[in-house]
């Protein structure tokens, strides 16, 4: 399998997925009293 | 004391744009004009010119937005870090940035200097920092987007989070 990383646009959807997956974890914490 | 958090989010900010700037000048800029310039043969040019002096810029400021973004969170780093007290979102973007400075002087800074020959090494050396170096840049490149949603986490991004 090719390195998404080896192009722009699969370095930029990599980004992107990493940061809805983020998005989700951060707010399953912050429901979670601190 | 509100003159430091003030002072820390400017200088935060300023040398953030000239780290993350930077970083995307490589990737987006430099990586193709490379490539097209060593087929004309003039890439010493950039190699000889340009990229030191970018490097420099380049490491500098990731240190100097590092500092200031741990004397922005002040008494929260601990609780930044560890995802606690409401600080999960910007720990997160703090865990990036700390990630992309890890990267920035462990990974690009040693092998570039192989690369624009600063530092000596075998052409095979060379070959092997080149790809070490071009896969932690592009790391950071990805790493860069979560990292800008995360920092840039304030009050409009409360109703994403459901607060």
């Amino acid at each position: 399998m090719k390195n998404p990383l080896d192009s722009l646009w699969g370095t930029i959807i990599s980004g992107l997925v990493l940061t809805v997956i983020l998005y989700f974890v951060v707010k399953s914490i912050v429901g979670i009293p601190g | 004391m509100d003159y430091v958090p003030a002072l820390a989010r400017w200088i935060h900010f300023m040398a953030g744009v000239m780290w993350i700037g930077l970083l995307y000048y490589f990737n987006f800029v430099q990586v193709p004009a490379l490539k097209a310039a060593t087929a004309d043969g003039t890439a010493a040019g950039i190699t000889k010119h340009v990229a030191p002096r970018a490097l420099l810029y380049f490491r500098w400021a990731a240190v100097v937005t590092w500092l200031a973004g741990a004397a922005l969170l002040g008494d929260q780093f601990v609780n930044a870090f560890l995802l606690r007290g409401g600080m999960a979102g910007i720990g997160v973007g703090a865990w990036l940035g700390t990630i992309m400075l890890f990267n920035v002087w462990v990974l690009i800074w040693p092998n570039q200097q192989k690369i624009l020959g600063l530092k000596p090494a075998t052409d095979e050396e060379k070959n092997k920092a080149r790809r070490v170096a071009f896969l932690a840049s592009r790391t950071n490149t990805a790493l860069s987007i979560p990292l800008l949603f995360f920092m840039a986490g304030g009050w409009s991004h409360r109703a994403l989070f459901g607060l």
